[in-house]
């Protein structure tokens, strides 16, 4: 098959020649996207042909999409247009080879860590946390593996897992978000350079919570994060993964993938706390946030869990979905969005129920202030295979002050009559006499709005592992100072 | 003098409610103040607890000699000004030990004391419910969130209790109670009365001042308080209401008030 003339003539590029014309030494990627830079890409990470392959395939579906309609529209968000020419695809940091232990570890690159907060030393090991730590797109630390090897569980940076277990690779990735999904999804799979897997073998539960640290430090790099979690069958994991980046000028595009697959009788619990840099208070700058996620609950009684909390990013257009496949799979999906400022968010979820006797739980609390916008957006499918399928959704929004929007928008799609589901939705505003009440007592205006915020998304904290039950309550502090008075 | 009003004169929205309050308050003390629906009294409670919907037009308020009227509310709060609600509001997820230990904990920060812990914290708190009555698992629900009318107000001098404020003002503790609650109610207020402690106790009926004797009443009519006088004064507006005392039958309720 002639991909090389293919893929010229669908991105136009006059210039196109088999090779490379990027410097493989290079540690920055020339800015733009073409095939040769998908080529350096596979290159630079030394991957198997089918990797390179089926990122070529991502490619030729991305730029046929981008050519036609460019990015999905129906989000209720606006942005200025994306320069994906402009995008530098790969940056890696200065360092020859990969660190064995964290002593190797560049301590300026450590020092950006403990300022995070990122228990990556002791407090690691003390908190029996593994952290798969990515610096940009390269992994720099990962520890606990061999504790977690004697169990069978691989985790690691997907770089590693493309070169050890390429058949669990080749076998998984796409299965669940395939190359074509959607315009981001495309993006990301041309061009992701890092990320975490992790395989969690039959009947192993996971002996302890796996989290990864996502980072963006590389100006004017694009960041594509690719994770794939498979829990074989009676297997459980809870990953938990947290975001924080330094302040920006220049949006940044992010466009992550994630994929779960949870085969018989499998569990994956999924958190994810995001505070990236949300741009300031008119809204300049701030990370655009389009991921991708979605489990698949392959198997019978399977159960797939996710719980976010989005306080960051000038844009968050994110719906992490379960495919409830295997008969009596659950889906779960707890969400907290805040957009404060000009921050604009439009997420939500979908449970497709194709099993029988499927059932799924949405709760999605979003609170808005400033000048914020947040949007519930989910679906919920229930094919005409999908005897007894039940779905509950919650959806409540909180409003401070009256600048804000919140809008929901909930798709029901029922083929099955059998199946029974139920829709609840709510606004309310923080009441003046609520704030009163709590000033009375002593708390100050701020202290008094965090708590109930806090009250308000308590159903989704109590959701999240304990440590980052607390971050989360602290993060909507922070992201609320100010917010009211 | 703890609590000091002078000639304070407030509105609201430009309609005028408070007409020239003078009032002292001194610690140790327990005040009755009386008076029909619409005299100005919850607006009275209020106005003293920070709520920025009234506008002082006049006067002046000082607490422990302090301008009080240019505190914000959390900081009279901190100062010792404790405000039992008439109708105490809501907080839906916030479990009432989390929120109650919060603001002991900004009151004693406040006050230059160490923060109790979670175990001080419950220590304390078993010992001052049994005052009013309230069982533990009550810790552990929302904030007067499906609370009944009885528990909400236990609730508030359970607050009281754990605050220790140097001024508790009791706006309609007794409305919503029954004989029951209403005894258990007070005597948990009486437990309270201490020499360094005034109280104010805010009341449209003679009743619950039948179990919290007060020092002296006043009646409040027309934004002003027309009358003052010892405990008798309050079953003298029992048995002839309060017309007798503002002068006309038509400025408060006309049927004697012991009637509800």
């Amino acid at each position: 098959m002639s991909t090389g003339t293919q893929a010229k003539d669908l991105v136009g590029d006059g210039e196109y020649k088999w090779g490379f014309v990027t410097d493989i030494e290079s540690d920055v990627a020339p800015a733009g996207l073409t095939e040769d830079i998908i080529r350096f890409i596979s290159a630079k990470k030394n991957e198997p042909e089918f990797m390179l392959e089926w990122r070529l395939k991502a490619f030729r579906a991305w730029s046929k999409m981008a050519a036609e309609a460019g990015e999905p529209d129906w989000a209720h968000i606006n942005f200025n247009p994306i320069d994906y020419q402009a995008i530098s695809y790969y940056a890696a940091p200065k360092k020859k080879d990969g660190p064995k232990s964290l002593d190797e570890v560049d301590p300026e690159l450590l020092a950006t860590f403990e300022k995070l907060g990122i228990p990556l030393a002791e407090r690691a090991i003390l908190a029996g946390v593994a952290v798969d730590a990515v610096f940009d797109s390269v992994s720099v630390a990962t520890t606990f593996k061999e504790k977690l090897a004697e169990v069978g569980v691989i985790f690691c940076s997907f770089s590693d897992a493309v070169q050890n277990h390429p058949e669990l690779v080749r076998k998984y990735l796409g299965s669940v978000v395939p190359v074509a999904d959607n315009f981001f999804a495309a993006l990301n799979s041309a061009v992701f350079t890092d990320g975490s897997f992790c395989y969690i073998p039959p009947g192993v539960r996971c002996p302890m919570e796996l989290s990864t640290y996502f980072r963006i430090n590389t100006a004017n790099t694009g960041q594509f994060e690719r994770t794939l979690i498979v829990a074989d069958e009676g297997a459980y994991v809870s990953y938990l993964e947290g975001c924080t980046a330094p302040r920006r000028d220049e949006n940044q595009l992010h466009a992550a993938v994630v994929e779960l697959v949870a085969h018989e009788k499998a569990q994956i619990k999924y958190s994810t706390v995001q505070n990236w840099y949300p741009g300031d208070k008119e809204g300049r700058g701030g990370i655009y946030n389009f991921v991708t996620k979605r489990g698949k609950c392959a198997g019978a009684h399977s159960k797939i869990s996710w719980t976010q909390v989005e306080t960051g990013s000038s844009i968050t257009w994110k719906y992490p979905s379960v495919i409830l496949q295997g008969d009596d799979s659950v889906g779960e999906f707890y969400s907290v969005a805040v957009t404060n400022n000009r921050q604009q968010a439009d997420t939500g979820t979908k449970m497709l129920h194709l099993g029988k006797n499927t059932s799924s739980t949405i709760v999605s609390k979003g609170i808005s202030a400033g000048h914020g916008q947040n949007s519930y957006r989910g679906l919920v499918y229930v094919a005409p295979g999908a005897e007894g399928a039940r779905n509950y959704s919650q959806c409540d929004s909180l409003l401070i002050g009256d600048q804000c929007g919140a809008h929901t928008f909930p798709y029901i799609d029922v083929r099955n009559p059998t199946s029974q589901v139920e829709h609840e939705a709510s606004t309310s505003r923080i009441g003046e006499d609520q704030i009163f009440y709590c000033r009375q007592r002593g708390l100050t205006q701020e202290d008094a709005v965090s708590l109930i915020v806090n009250g308000f998304c308590k159903q989704v904290f109590r959701e999240l592992p304990m440590e980052f039950a607390v971050e989360a309550q602290k993060l909507l502090s922070v992201t609320l100072e100010g917010a009211v008075g | 003098m703890l609590l000091r009003i002078h000639d304070l004169h407030a509105e609201i929205d430009g309609k005028p409610i408070l007409r020239g309050i003078d009032l002292e308050v001194g610690a140790g003390e327990v005040h009755a103040v009386m008076g029909p629906n619409g005299s100005g009294k919850s607006t009275l409670a209020q106005l003293l607890a920070g709520r920025e919907v009234y506008t002082v037009t006049r006067g002046e308020v000082t607490f422990d000699g302090k301008n009080l009227l240019e505190m914000p509310a959390d900081l009279r709060a901190r100062e010792g000004l404790f405000l039992s609600f008439q109708y105490p509001i809501e907080l839906p997820g916030i479990a009432n030990s989390y929120f109650l230990k919060a603001a002991v904990n900004a009151v004693r920060r406040h006050r230059g004391l160490s923060e109790l812990d979670a175990v001080d914290f419950l220590i304390a708190a078993r010992a001052k419910m049994k005052l009013v009555g309230l069982r533990e698992d009550f810790l552990h629900r929302s904030v007067n969130e499906g609370f009944s009318g009885g528990e909400k107000k236990r609730n508030e001098i359970f607050q009281m209790a754990m605050l220790e404020p140097r001024l508790a003002i009791l706006d309609e503790t007794d409305s919503g109670l029954d004989v029951d609650a209403l005894r258990t109610v007070a005597e948990g207020v009486n437990s309270l009365r201490s020499p360094d402690r005034a109280i104010v106790v805010i009341t449209h009926y003679q009743r619950l001042l039948d179990y919290i004797v007060p020092d002296k009443t006043h009646v409040l009519a027309g934004g002003r308080i027309v009358r003052s006088g010892g405990p008798d004064l309050a079953r003298e507006v029992e048995e002839r209401g309060y017309g007798w005392i503002t002068g006309t039958a038509d400025s408060g309720e006309s049927v004697p008030v012991a009637a509800a």
